[in-house]
Order: C-alpha cells, then sequence, then structure tokens
C-alpha cells in the first residue's frame, strides 16, 4: 500500500489543486504541499536513489534534514539537482525529476555497485589510489572513472543562471530565529517591549511544529494558538517566511538567504530569486527547535522508513497518510502522540516501545486504538520497492534483538529522542553539551546576546516551549533596555515522564543488511566500526574517513549516531570521543545568493578615464589594464595590433603623437613640511627641489625592495602634485598615510587623492612643442624659458575661451614631451584638442602598445620591473640613491641577500637570427644549459618598428656579467628556445640628446 | 563580521576597513641601524588575547585605527584615531 489524500486535516487547502510534474508525469497535489507531500499523496514511494549503493530510496522526513527524497527541480538554465522534496514548496507547473539513477528511479541500472557494496566500505577512495586493493594503479583509475558516473549526486545546469540575487544589509534590535510556539512568543514579547524584531523561518509557513502538532499548546488547539498569535504580530514585527538563517558572525551578525520568488507559479522578472540579508543585530534568540533522529536497523532506508514526527506532520499538516498500516517505533514518550495521531488519522499503528516498563502515556494509546508493545525493537525491513514487511525483535538491551516475527506494514515510523538544533550556535564556537539524561546534545554557555529557546534547548514540550521563548525574549529586551520588569524562570530542558531509552543501532545476530547512518551519503554502521579497527580514532579522522555527515544534509541526522557507535566502538562516554561541530551554512546557499549582484563586468568597477568617450571617438581598441580600460592601440582601416603599434611608434619617433595617461595615480601633497615627507619616502634628495621644477622618484619598501616610482612636481613651497604608477596608486596613498598618521604624526603635511579629479595626455615627439605652443600660448616654450623637467601652468585656447593646464617637460618615450593635465570634466576637450592639432602637424593619437614599445627602447622600468622582488640595484637605477639623508627602506635595502654580487639585474636582449621572437616570462638560461630557473628571465618584450624584437630582462650579475654574451630565451609552456645576445637596456638614444633641447 | 567603532563613521562592518598591523610596534628613526630596523619589520610578537592592532577605515573617513581586539574571540573593545593630534581634536569636539 502507498500512502494517500486524507479526507479532511491539515493546513493544505484543497480548494487549490495544483497540477505538477514527476519524472514528466501529471500529477495533483494542493496549495500549501510541499513537493513531498504532494508525491506521498499521490502514491510514489521511490523518489530518490542512494549515492553509492543506489538503493531506491523513499520520504524519510518532513524537513531540511532529509536523506532520501533529493530530486532535481526545473529543466536547461534553471534546473537545480540536489533539492530537498520535503522543503520544496509546491507551485503550479513544477517539474521535478529523480537523480543519481539511469534511466529512472524505478529501474536503475547503477543499483548494480549495491552488489559490489564490499568495494565501497568506509576509505575506499583512499585504498584505491594506494593500490591495496587492485592489480595495477592504472586499471583502478579505469574502473574509478566508472563508478564516479554511477556514484554521484545530480548534475547542475551548465548554462548562466538566468535570475539574479541582490544583498541588502539590515539592522534590528532582535533576530528571532524559528518560528514555532518559542519563536513566536519570544518576538512577541520583544516586539511588546518595543523592538525592532525580525522573525525569520526557513518554512513558507510560521508556526514551526504547530503547523501539524500532535497534541495541544497547554489546553489550546494548536491551530487556534497559532492563527491568534500570527495575527498578533503581524505589523508590530518583521515576518520572514522562506528565509533560512543560515550562519551567524562574530559582531551579532547573521547571514539570512530570502527565497523571494519560492511559492510563485509565474514570478515576476522584477524579483530577484533570493535575497541575501545580512543582518546586525543586537541580541539574537535561537528557536530553532530539535529534529529527531533514527535508528540503525536493518535496511532502514527502504522507502517506507521515516521518523515517526514525519509521519504524523504528513498526517496532521498536509492530511497525506504515509501508509496504512504502520509500525511506529520509538524509545522515549515523544512518540506516544504521535503514534495516537496516525491512529486518529485512520491508520492501523502499532507502537514498539524499547523499554519494558510499562508506560503510563501506553493506556491513552491502547483507547486510541494503538497496539503498544513494550520491549520490541525494529530489525529488519524487507521491500526494496516499497515497504512490505519488518521484522520485530525482543529488546535484549543495548540494542541487542532478538528477531521474533514479520509483521505486514507499509510504513516504519522511527523515533531514536531528538537532537536540539545547536547548529547556529556551534557557529559561534559554542561547543554543545552532552546530556545523558536526554541522550542529546544541549546548548553550551554563550558569553555572546545570544538566547536560546524552546526545543533547540531541550524543552520537549509546546507549552514550555512558548514559556521558554517569552522568558527568552523578556531577557532580550531587559538587556536592551527596553523593558524593566522581571524575566520568569524559563522551564528547563525534559518534559518526559520515563526516560529515554539510547537506542542508536539494533543489531541481531546472524541478520545481515546494511544500517545506515548517514542514507545520504551511504554510510553503515558496518562503516563506521571498520574506520574504528582501522585506526580512526578520533571522531574528525572517523567523519572524513567514511564521509559521514559530508552529504547535504551535514549530518544532521546522523552524526550523533556516528558519535554514539564510535563512542561505543572505543568502549569511551560520548562526551569523551568528542562532539559534533557544525560550520556554515546551515543548509545549501546558493551562489547566485552570494554572489548577489557582482557577477560578470559587475564582478568589479570599470574605471574609465575622463576623456575615454573621446578617446573610443578616435578609433581606440581597448585593453584591461586592473581595473582601468586603456586605449591599447588605434587602428587604420585593415591594421594589425601590431601593425598598428608600430606605426605609432615610429610617428611618435619622426613627428608627434598623443596618448591617455589619465591612469596615473595623482596625490596632491600639501603643507609645510610637504617636502620633508618626499624627502623621507623617496631615495633621491627632494628638499631643495624648485618651485616650477619635476622630479623622477622611486619609493622603497621599508623591507629594502623596490616599490614604486613617478615624477613629482613642485606646484609652490608648500604644495606638491605627486604622480604613482596607475597599479601602486592606491597602495602609494596608503603608505603616505600610514606613515602620517601613525608614525610621522609630527609633519605638518596633508595628502588627497586626486587621481580622479585631473585628467592628462602626453604629447611626445619632435612636433610636440610646436603643437603645444599654439594650444597654450600663455605659456613660453622656448627650450631656455621651459627646460628639461621644467613644471609650468596656463590655459589652452578651447574656441573662444580656455581650460587650466598644468604642465611638465617630461619624456617616458625618449622624445621631447611633455604632460599636461586639466581638471577631469575638461579631460574630452584636451583630448580632442590637442589631438586635432597633433593631426594637422602629421602625428596623430598613440596607445599603451606603442608607449610600451617606446619605453623599452629607452630602457624604462614598468611593474614588469619593479616586481616586488627587484631592488633599485636590480633595476640599474643604484645610483639616484642620495648618500646624504635617509629614507624609507634605507636600513634595510643593504641585506646580505638584497646585495648579492650575482643577484640577477637589468639587462637588453635581442635575438640572435634575425626576425626571431621571443616572449615576456620566458627563462633565460646558458646555451645548452636549460635548467628550471636558469640565470634569469625576460620581463618586458617590444616589437620594435627600428629595433626589431627587443627585450628587457634580468640576468644573474647584469650586464657587467653578460654583455655580448649569449642566453636561450626558455619558453618551455609553448615549446619553444630562441637564442638571444644580451645588450645594453638602453636601446634607443642612450645619450637622452632628443629629449633635451 | 567584525564590528568596529570608527570615531568618525560609529560602528561599521570590517569590510570596510584595512587590517593593518600590529600597532605596538615602535618604530626606529629612518637612520636607525640595520638591526632595529630588522626587528621592527620582521618579528612580531603573536600573543593570546587582547591586540592592539592598526585598521584604516579605506571604505569609510579614510582614518587609521587603533582597535583593541582579543585574537581568541574576536571580541572588539573599542577603537580610537591613531593620529594622536587628531584624537585629542576629536575629544574636544565631543
Ligand atoms: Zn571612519
Amino acid at each position: 500500500m502507498t500512502g494517500f489524500r486524507l479526507d479532511a486535516g491539515g493546513v493544505v487547502d484543497r480548494e487549490r489543486p495544483l497540477k505538477f510534474f514527476w519524472d514528466g508525469k501529471g500529477m495533483t497535489g494542493y496549495a500549501g504541499d510541499t513537493l513531498a507531500s504532494a508525491l506521498m499523496a499521490s502514491g510514489e514511494r521511490v523518489i530518490g536513489r542512494g549515492f553509492k549503493y543506489h538503493r531506491p530510496r523513499g520520504v524519510m522526513s518532513a524537513g531540511v534534514e532529509e536523506g532520501g527524497a533529493i530530486v532535481t527541480v526545473g529543466a536547461g538554465a534553471k534546473r537545480v539537482a540536489n533539492v530537498r522534496a520535503t522543503t520544496t514548496e509546491l507551485v503550479a507547473g513544477l517539474s521535478a525529476h529523480g537523480q543519481n539513477a539511469w534511466p529512472s528511479v524505478r529501474f536503475d541500472l547503477g543499483r548494480i555497485n549495491d552488489q559490489l557494496g564490499r568495494f565501497f566500505a568506509a576509505g575506499f577512495y583512499y585504498k584505491t589510489f594506494m593500490g591495496v586493493l587492485g592489480t595495477g594503479t592504472f586499471e583502478w583509475m579505469q574502473f574509478e572513472k566508472l563508478i564516479r558516473r554511477a556514484a554521484g549526486m545530480g548534475r547542475a545546469s551548465r548554462e548562466a543562471d538566468p535570475d539574479w540575487y541582490e544583498v541588502v544589509n539590515d539592522h534590528c534590535d532582535l533576530l528571532v530565529v524559528g518560528a514555532g510556539p518559542a519563536g513566536l512568543e519570544a518576538a512577541a514579547a520583544a516586539a511588546d517591549a518595543g523592538l525592532d524584531v525580525i522573525l525569520a523561518d526557513q518554512d513558507f509557513a510560521l508556526g514551526g511544529d504547530l503547523l501539524g502538532a500532535a497534541g495541544p499548546v497547554g489546553r489550546a488547539n494548536p491551530a487556534n494558538w497559532l492563527s491568534k498569535r500570527l495575527a498578533a504580530l503581524s505589523g508590530a514585527v518583521r515576518l520572514m517566511p522562506r528565509t533560512t538563517v543560515f550562519g551567524l558572525y562574530d559582531g551579532v551578525v547573521a547571514g539570512l538567504v530570502e527565497r523571494v520568488t519560492e511559492g510563485l507559479a509565474a514570478p515576476s522578472p522584477e524579483l530577484p530569486r533570493e535575497r541575501l540579508r545580512i543582518v546586525r543585530a543586537r541580541r539574537i534568540v535561537l528557536a530553532t527547535g530539535a529534529i529527531e533522529r533514527s535508528i540503525a536497523f536493518g535496511d532502514n532506508d527502504r522507502p517506507g522508513v521515516m521518523t515517526l514526527a514525519a509521519a504524523r506532520t504528513y498526517a496532521r499538516r498536509f492530511g497525506v497518510l504515509p501508509g496504512r498500516r504502520i509500525a511506529a517505533v520509538t524509545t522515549n514518550d515523544g512518540g506516544y502522540a504521535d503514534a495516537v495521531a496516525l491512529a486518529e488519522a485512520g491508520a492501523e499503528v502499532t507502537l514498539l516501545d524499547s523499554r519494558w516498563a510499562r508506560n503510563p502515556l501506553a493506556e491513552a494509546a491502547e483507547k486510541a486504538g494503538v497496539t503498544v508493545r513494550q520491549g520490541g525493537v525494529p530489525v529488519k525491513a524487507e521491500g526494496a520497492f516499497g515497504l512490505r514487511r519488518l521484522w520485530v525483535g525482543d529488546h535484549l538491551g543495548g540494542g541487542r534483538a532478538r528477531p521474533e516475527e514479520a509483521c505486514d506494514v507499509d510504513v516504519v515510523a522511527v523515533s531514536g529522542g531528538w537532537s536540539p538544533v545547536v547548529n547556529l550556535l556551534s557557529h559561534r564556537k559554542v561547543k554543545p553539551v552532552w546530556s545523558d539524561h536526554l541522550a542529546c546534545f544541549l546548548p553550551g554557555e554563550t558569553t555572546e546576546p545570544i538566547h536560546v529557546a524552546g526545543a533547540a534547548a531541550g524543552v520537549w514540550d509546546a507549552e514550555a516551549c512558548a514559556a521558554s521563548g517569552k522568558a527568552a525574549g523578556l531577557a532580550a529586551a531587559k538587556a536592551l533596555g527596553a523593558w524593566g520588569g522581571t524575566v520568569p524562570n524559563a522551564p528547563g530542558p525534559n518534559g518526559w515522564e520515563a526516560p529515554i531509552d539510547p537506542v542508536y543501532e539494533v543489531s541481531a545476530e546472524r541478520w545481515k543488511g546494511k544500517r545506515f547512518v548517514d542514507p545520504q551519503h551511504d554510510v553503515t554502521t558496518d562503516d563506521i566500526r571498520l574506520a574504528h579497527r582501522e585506526g580512526f580514532v578520533s571522531v574528525e579522522h572517523m567523519k572524513r574517513y567514511t564521509t559521514l555527515g559530508m552529504a547535504t544534509d551535514q549530518g544532521k541526522v546522523g552524526n550523533v549516531i556516528g558519535l554514539a557507535l564510535m563512542a561505543e566502538a572505543s568502549g569511551r562516554s560520548i562526551p569523551e570521543t568528542g562532539t559534533t561541530t557544525f560550520r556554515p551554512p546551515y543548509t545549501p546557499v546558493s551562489m547566485g545568493a552570494l554572489a548577489g549582484p557582482e557577477r560578470g563586468a559587475h564582478w568589479r568597477p570599470t574605471r574609465l578615464t575622463p576623456m575615454h568617450e573621446a578617446v573610443a571617438a578616435s578609433g581606440a581598441a581597448f585593453v584591461d589594464a586592473g581595473l582601468w580600460k586603456r586605449g591599447w592601440y588605434f587602428p587604420q582601416p585593415g591594421e594589425t595590433m601590431a601593425e598598428a603599434a608600430r606605426r605609432e611608434v615610429a610617428m611618435v619617433r619622426s613627428s608627434v603623437g598623443v596618448v591617455d595617461v589619465s591612469t596615473l595615480g595623482k596625490i596632491a601633497v600639501q603643507g609645510p613640511d610637504a617636502a620633508e615627507l618626499l624627502n623621507r619616502v623617496y631615495v633621491n634628495g627632494f628638499a631643495k627641489l624648485p618651485v616650477g621644477k619635476a622630479r623622477y622618484g622611486v619609493m622603497l619598501r621599508e623591507d629594502g625592495v623596490a616599490f614604486d616610482d613617478g615624477t613629482t612636481w613642485r606646484l609652490s613651497e608648500t604644495e606638491f602634485f605627486m604622480t604613482t604608477t596607475t597599479a601602486n596608486a592606491g597602495e602609494v596613498m596608503k603608505l603616505l598615510e600610514r606613515l602620517l598618521q601613525t608614525r610621522w604624526t609630527d609633519l605638518r603635511v596633508h595628502v588627497s587623492s586626486v587621481s580622479d579629479g585631473w585628467g592628462g595626455v602626453a604629447v611626445a615627439g619632435p612636433k610636440a612643442r610646436a603643437v603645444l605652443s599654439k594650444l597654450i600660448p600663455d605659456i613660453d616654450w622656448s627650450d631656455a624659458a621651459y627646460p628639461f623637467m621644467g613644471v609650468r601652468e596656463g590655459g589652452m585656447k578651447i574656441g573662444r575661451g580656455a581650460i587650466p593646464v598644468r604642465t611638465a617637460r617630461l619624456s617616458f618615450s625618449g622624445e621631447k614631451a611633455w604632460e599636461v593635465f586639466t581638471p577631469a570634466d575638461y579631460g574630452p576637450h584636451l583630448w580632442k584638442t590637442v589631438l586635432k592639432a597633433a593631426e594637422k602637424a602629421g602625428g596623430g593619437a598613440y596607445g599603451l602598445e606603442a608607449l610600451d614599445c617606446l619605453r623599452v627602447e629607452k630602457g624604462h622600468v614598468t611593474a614588469r620591473e619593479i616586481d616586488g622582488r627587484t631592488t633599485l640595484e636590480d633595476l640599474g637605477l643604484g645610483k639616484m640613491a642620495s648618500r646624504a639623508k635617509p629614507y624609507l627602506g634605507s636600513a634595510l635595502k643593504n641585506r646580505p641577500e638584497l646585495v648579492r654580487e650575482n643577484r640577477p639585474r637589468l639587462v637588453g636582449l635581442k635575438p640572435v637570427a634575425e626576425g626571431a621572437r621571443f616572449r615576456a616570462g620566458s627563462i633565460l638560461c646558458r646555451p645548452g644549459e636549460r635548467s628550471a630557473h636558469g640565470v634569469g628571465w625576460v620581463s618586458s618584450i617590444a616589437d620594435s618598428p627600428s629595433l626589431g624584437w627587443i627585450g628587457l630582462g634580468f640576468a644573474e650579475g647584469g650586464l657587467e656579467a653578460w654583455e655580448g654574451a649569449q642566453l636561450v630565451a626558455a619558453d618551455p609552456v609553448n615549446d619553444a628556445a630562441t637564442l638571444l645576445e644580451v645588450v645594453s637596456p638602453h636601446f634607443y638614444d642612450p645619450s637622452g640628446s632628443r629629449m633635451h633641447g | 563580521m567584525l564590528r568596529i567603532p570608527c570615531p568618525f563613521c560609529g560602528l561599521r562592518d570590517h569590510a570596510e576597513f584595512d587590517y593593518e598591523g600590529d600597532a605596538t610596534v615602535t618604530y626606529p628613526p629612518l637612520d636607525a641601524p640595520e638591526d632595529a630596523w630588522f626587528e621592527a619589520v620582521f618579528l612580531r610578537e603573536n600573543p593570546r588575547g587582547r591586540h592592539r592592532e592598526y585598521w584604516r577605515h579605506t571604505q569609510g573617513c579614510g582614518a587609521y585605527l587603533i582597535v583593541e581586539r582579543d585574537v581568541t574571540t574576536h571580541e572588539i573593545f573599542g577603537a580610537e584615531l591613531a593620529h594622536p593630534g587628531m584624537a585629542s581634536a576629536m575629544e574636544g569636539a565631543a
């Protein structure tokens, strides 16, 4: 027999039928159903397949702890694998499929794995790769591929996620997690005191266990009690159903994920699929309830074996009876009310209580039609595709049993005790405390502003849970100063008359059959004992070896059973054996929610220079440089990048070129001690730099390694304009701030980043002066009046007006050149005006590729050379360092390793054979001696129109050791090797005559 | 998420800040010998419990703060401006 819908009862809406599809077959459920309850009502028993053995699995729970009914929902780009049918809200048109099976969950060829069980014991993968089991490693590797295909979880979509997600930063006074009786009362008490309260629950309906309660709350009908509470809370607290608090973090911060479109058949595209809500609370109440444990007995994974509370929940909440003949199994008093509820729903119920003493609750149960068998335990289930029979035995104590008889049943509903959900507290490193009395872990003490209430604190009775929640809510209000009364004493753990019988496994001699501890990962009791025999004594090692608790449910059901079996095997108590540690997330969180809007192009910001549009309009192709889009080259029709760059280089050398240099870092250094600050951070002197002059400077890190370079312009006695490399703009700013705020706090200097405040171009080439002198007539451009490294401010004529410009005569290209900056808003005008004038003079725009070639020809270094490993001497800049003053890094730059004679130092490189090429990143080796490290590396290359293929690099001992000698640029990745000659890095105009005069 | 009370901006997420190292290190003058600099740059105590450390409010006011934090529990006891002049100016303003 299979499950079926009752005529009445539950909170499903029988007036609202919903059509859905299971493996392509149309079925009908009701609004308020989960996928699991609808499948059960439709008579489906096999919903999933086991991970390793592919055994058929049915619904095992009614919540997040599900280990059996794991399915794939949706299709195409919206396909989501490994979804718990037990928490999936049914909507019209929902389409779900079984997974881990081919061709279907009812008929699966992969089930052969079950017969190969001996190969799949604990540590299977470790042993396979260590070659213990097999013939040769190769054969086993092939075999392993097959097994991997057969054993596994559902497949995720390979397409891009079409949905969108958002992140909300939120605050509240009190966050209440869980909307059962405890959470509802805690939220109500806190809201009454005037607190801003968020009440979040993972379920789509609020009420927790009250939605399908076994008994009254005190004397009140649970449904009435619930609706009264919810009505009072509406508007008074922020109610968040479909919202999982998946993690607790430092600073009373909680991670929530709201499933915004869950429950909507056709959600508006305006809605995000999920919303990550990061809540900074002042206090938290955890009313997270408890999860019922199963018991490991023979073939306890058969479809039809579920927890007892789950069977009752299907009957009472969803109006679905899981079967007609139910064996209810309990080790505790809680099982009686559930057995009665199932009998009242019309099932024929036999209650097996592992305890021999006649229970006081038995009489009432029998009155309700339940057959009570004291001292009875389940031994072995039968029925691979749906339970048919249960072998019942006498409990001999400690889980050992003597089989007595077979009962025809279609459901076995098991209560092995309850585990309070201490997971969130565990995220805060609070160790749970084992209670022998209640056979469960109770939440430990915390010094953080977190309260635990209700079943999460081991309180089993609904009315006591409500009182416990109210006390927690009042305690929170009092701690926040919102309420001045006396907090009532909260009910302590328990609520049962007779003590629980701690049974974790039932075994009977000579009765084979797998006894599952973790059905989702197919971990059995034998696996745990095997792990112990093989020396895995620590529970942490046992978990990793057997993979217990590593499936998507993260051991919500199996961890305690595994721990108890390990304790038994090693002859220790449970607290001596270990504890169970949970880490976020509580339930799986989609990657989309965590990423939020930061995906695709929004993964990081895109930075555009102030003249970007104008540069694009000039025909630029762009390249990504860090966050920046930089003009790379300006192709004429039919030109390749290499051709365009060669033309642009030749243009700069023969005429004039204009390049956007707005990405340079720019820092305003102001104040009476500005010169002193610069003098301390640059290796060369800045104290005596005259007003109206610029100087090239290099900074070291304090450990003596080269850090950054750039020019700094003196605008007045107390004001400098510092430029940094594009890449280090932020880091240089941070260094100056750190020094001024933490170390040199007596210096009267203010630094501000003005990188985005200025746009700039470099104008380079023999005709640069002619172009600029026409555009900026209020500056005297003669060599005498505007010498090399001079700084001048003026106005550039634009139409009838003028824009302010700040200029300096600097050269990165080796030609006569100026940098011209203007306030960012004028950037486009600057670019258009200068480019137009340059074109008139026979020049044009050039990009980053040509810029790089020009500097390699001159032997100028960039971040490719100043790479965080090289010293001033390595870079050939040793002579810049002042001997007259100390500076940042000067004390440590002479450590033995940094002054070693044969350190790799800057050299120029060119191929011996004409037309040969080599790549940056190649290793420099002695000819005929290719070794892993070689004697250096290639840092930059350039395709020079006048010199051919050239490069810069570092070779041990530098030019002194290698000038005129040959080295091989080895590029093992591309299987290339090029014979090079080592030359001076100053390929072009070494005397610098072209930039002067 | 650690929550740092910035004297300028109020209680903020640590994601807005950059950790900037041990605030108990005294750096020697620039002309001090190599040994003194070696010690300041490379040698660190790593005691259990309370630390004084620099945090820069990079995504906020930009100020360098000295934050007192227990590295075992992550409890934060307070934050002050690293620059003594700014710190006393704040006190005057309060
Ligand atoms: Zn701040």
